[in-house]
């Protein structure tokens, strides 16, 4: 049986930056995920900010990942040809008596390294944000926060490794790890990892990146020291055609265990407002619940008054996967060649890239040769989207190749021809292809495209139409068919 | 130079059918539909169900006979181009349209527009049922498409949400299939529907019917499971100790439709917000001169009849437009 170099459990933002990061070394990688694509955990759910490190404490190891991290995105983004966009956040106060508070996030801020803060006033805001609430006197200003899209992060990250020959398997859920010792020797030797459908995997260092089952993954390992308590968060998007609502990020002075609710700004244009954060029990409970909307509403509306119920289109909830206050990071002694990358609760999209460069200096500590390939191919050819390009561009590319003339979802304006790119490039579900392509994502949910895209994904990856899902296994949408074509 | 035409009409449907014969009976004679799909007929294609046509033809007929009629009196007339798969994309407010097609790109400049998009449904989301998101949520109309057009069955045990005829149609609909309607909820104190549906698509079926409840939470992570349903009173709150739940596989959502007007409002027409609709005095109009709306996406109408003789007043105004031009 092969035996790898390093197993990494779990295909969030996380595990695939640290994929792509370890693509770069002679190494023998792959990747493990439970469910059937990438991106299905945690990193679909989120705010898809790029903090810029404000609101953490400057002793915090999150806080220095994630003002690093915020560097480092920017390099990543633009070898893979995501979007990222530098739109600023803005921390905003209503009362003469929170600004010694401002000042203090802003001293902690500069502490951690967080570059070109500034307090701005009454007037600044006025002209930079003339949507915001008359009420709000001053704002903590942090010009490098940035946006982009969570999932689209990940699918390009993990294109990448690939391509760079890290290995994937998807539905591959991780239910037992065997430390072996070679014999007669202190030295460690291998773990054996077993999967629920019966798949054996041998590798010489583990790093569990589970998101919400990093602490399942870590008992499995032998290491139960601490817990993962998700906290969830609901989020509302609006119509695209609020745009421009708002021209930062705008966020409310920190609440204790959350940043509070916020108006964000996100990379497919569409406003969002949100997260709550609620201490929760069960891993699996993404429902959104009438009392978080209401809570979202009430505090968004003292920002920006003019947010109306009516303009939402969308809503989704996610679980931090915290455990603790900070990150953990860090090989596990009792359990040689282990490292647990666990409690990745925001920022941890942010953080990822410098989380990936932890990973590597951990495992280079542990005496593992990092040894760079000859070569590596940092870039990937950046995915066509009609929607972000302008109508010249669209003449040209309908004249090279017609699909993109067949417009399949009408409120995203999404091609035919970029849903089967997308399938090529790896979507299997309809998530899969929202996530990549926006297709369905849009004021009508789906109920124009749904059928379309079920019949192009049916067709182009050879199944029937019956077995194609949302979200893997399970959630089929179509229980019978009764027509031949 | 972009090529310009006399009247474009945007939408395939019965409103755009029925405005371009008529501007072409009031002297019209270059006219252009555009429709997205890969046939004319618009939202009737899928309504397999009698009921249409009883005012304007006095004859009971199903969604495609009644398309049928139209489409074989445009046939009739070679001045009415018809260029299907034409997926308008831009509108400006000089009426220079942007259309895609399979592989072309196109702009067109129209001296007169007619709008005849039609109407999109609401959402799960519009109407905020908490819960969960997984698959078995469909719009009435997405499940009346994939049963009647693509012979696919969504759904064996079906909620529906919201008591419009959509919705009241595709109850019966899901019982002739051989699926089991669960149960019809209906927020309202009375149906929404027309009465010869509520009747015909419900009661004689003996689907139970709640009128004044509603879903308060979706439940299941890969396909629907259940959903927790209560009552509310006059003013939509729920009534405490009232709950309980209908096992089921998927949900039909049917509450209501809203105008499609993306793309006059893209071009600065005056769109009321709560509606969706163009603001301007007299049918069809708008603020933008010899730009008009007609069918469903100048307002919701209930019968299709009623879409027809509007739109064909659309079709007059804008000849009536054009004459006035010449001159
Ligand atoms: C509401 C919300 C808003 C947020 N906003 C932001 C933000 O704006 N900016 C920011 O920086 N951060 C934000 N975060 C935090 C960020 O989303 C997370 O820190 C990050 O996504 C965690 O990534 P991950 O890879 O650790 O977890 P995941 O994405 O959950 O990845 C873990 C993967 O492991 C897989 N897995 C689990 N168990 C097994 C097993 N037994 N075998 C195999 N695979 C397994 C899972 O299926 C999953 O795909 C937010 C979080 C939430 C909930
Ligand atoms: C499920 C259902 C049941 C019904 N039952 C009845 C009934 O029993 N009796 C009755 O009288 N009426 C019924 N109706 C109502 C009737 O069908 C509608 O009133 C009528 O179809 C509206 O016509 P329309 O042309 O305005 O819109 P549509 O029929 O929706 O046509 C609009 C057309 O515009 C096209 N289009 C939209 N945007 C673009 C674009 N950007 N570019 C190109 N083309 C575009 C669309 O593809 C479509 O073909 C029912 C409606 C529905 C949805």
């Amino acid at each position: 049986m092969k035996i790898y170099d390093v197993i990494i459990i779990g295909a969030g933002v996380v595990g695939t930056a640290i994929a792509r990061e370890l693509s770069r070394y002679e190494l023998k990688t792959a990747v493990l995920e439970k469910e059937i694509e990438p991106a299905f955990g945690v990193s679909k759910s989120n705010s898809g900010i790029i903090h810029p490190g404000t609101q953490n404490h400057c002793n915090s190891l999150k806080g220095r990942l994630c003002v690093e991290g915020n560097k480092l995105m920017r390099g990543i983004a633009h070898e893979l040809g995501v979007d990222f966009k530098e739109v600023g956040e803005l921390i905003v106060v209503f009362n003469k008596k929170d600004i010694p508070r401002l000042i203090k996030l802003k001293e902690e801020a500069e502490k951690l390294g967080v570059p070109k803060i500034q307090i701005v006033g009454r007037g600044w805001l006025k002209e930079h944000e003339p949507n915001l609430s008359k009420k709000a006197i001053a704002a903590l200003y942090a010009p490098t926060a940035g946006i982009l899209s969570p999932y689209r992060l990940v699918y390009d990250m993990i294109e990448n490794a690939q391509n760079n020959g890290v290995e994937v398997y998807a539905q591959q859920e991780v239910i037992q790890i065997k430390p072996s010792k070679i014999r007669g020797s202190k030295k460690q030797g291998y773990f054996e990892i077993i999967t629920s459908s019966k798949r054996k995997f041998k590798t010489k260092y583990i790093i569990n990146s589970a998101g919400l089952f990093a602490d399942d993954i870590s008992k499995l390992a032998g290491i139960d020291d601490f817990k993962i308590k998700p906290r969830k968060g609901e989020e509302f998007i609006l119509d695209k055609k609020k745009e421009h609502i708002t021209n930062h990020l705008l966020f409310p002075l920190p609440a204790k265990k959350s940043k509070g609710v916020l108006i964000i700004k996100t990379s497919a244009g569409n406003p969002m407002i949100g997260p709550t954060a609620c201490d929760c029990v069960d891993k699996y409970d993404l429902s959104t619940t009438d009392a978080g909307l209401k809570k979202v509403l009430s505090s968004v509306k003292r920002m920006i008054p003019s947010i109306s119920h009516k303009d939402i289109i969308a809503y989704f909830a996610g679980l931090r996967p915290a455990a603790g206050e900070d990150f953990i990071i860090r090989h596990e002694d009792k359990v040689p060649g282990f490292i647990n990358v666990a409690g990745i609760q925001s920022p941890g999209l942010t953080a990822a890239p410098a989380i990936a460069l932890m990973a590597c200096a951990i495992l280079r500590q542990q005496g593992v040769n990092l040894k760079k390939k000859k070569i590596f191919h940092k870039t990937r050819e950046k995915t066509t989207h009609l929607f972000e390009m302008p109508f010249s561009h669209t003449e040209k590319i309908i004249k090279e190749d017609p699909d993109y003339g067949d417009i399949v979802c009408r409120c995203e304006m999404v091609s035919a021809k970029e849903i089967k790119e997308a399938i090529k490039r790896g979507a299997k579900t309809l998530d899969g292809i929202k996530f990549r392509t926006r297709a369905q994502a849009g004021r009508c949910h789906g109920s124009f495209c749904t059928c379309r895209i079920l019949k192009i994904l049916a067709e182009n990856s050879k199944r029937p139409i019956t077995q194609i899902t949302k979200k893997g296994a399970g959630s089929e949408i179509v229980l019978e068919k009764r027509c031949n074509d | 130079m972009i090529k310009q035409r006399e009247l474009v009409i945007v939408g395939g449907g019965p409103a755009g059918m029925a405005a371009a014969l008529s501007a072409y009976k009031n002297g019209v004679k270059d006219i252009l539909i555009l429709e997205r799909d890969e046939y004319l007929g618009g939202i009737l294609n899928q309504c397999i169900h009698p009921g249409f046509g009883i005012d304007y033809f006095k004859e009971i007929l199903t969604g495609p006979e009644y398309a049928r009629r139209f489409i074989n009196k445009l046939e009739q007339v070679p001045r009415i181009e018809v260029s299907l798969r034409s997926f308008v994309v831009d509108l400006t407010k000089d009426k220079v349209l942007t259309f895609l097609k399979p592989g072309s790109f196109n702009r067109i400049k129209a001296k007169a527009l007619i709008m005849a998009t039609g109407c999109r449904e609401k959402t799960r989301e519009m109407v905020h049922i908490p819960g969960t998101r997984p698959a078995g949520i469909f719009s009435a109309g997405l499940a009346q498409k994939m049963i009647n057009i693509e012979g696919l069955i969504p759904g064996k045990k079906v909620v529906i949400v919201g008591s419009g005829d959509i919705g009241l149609i595709m109850a019966r609909r899901f019982v002739l299939e051989g699926a089991q309607v669960k149960a019809v909820i209906e927020i309202q104190k009375q149906s929404q529907g027309l009465l010869r549906n509520v009747v015909q698509c419900v009661q004689d079926y003996n689907i139970p019917f709640f009128c004044q409840h509603k879903i308060s939470k979706i439940h299941g992570n890969s396909r629907v499971e259940k959903v927790s349903v209560v009552k509310v009173d006059k003013n939509f709150k729920t009534v405490a100790n009232t709950e309980f739940e209908i096992e089921c596989d998927s949900i039909l959502i049917s509450v209501g439709l809203i105008p499609e007007n993306e793309l006059i409002e893209m071009a600065g027409v005056k769109i009321d917000k709560n509606t969706n609709t163009p603001v301007y005095k007299g049918l069809n109009k708008t603020s933008i001169k010899g730009l008009f709306v007609c069918g469903n996406s100048y307002k919701v109408y209930d019968i299709v009849d009623s879409v027809s003789s509007d739109s064909e007043k659309a079709g007059q105004s804008a000849a009536e437009y054009l004459k006035r031009g010449k001159k």
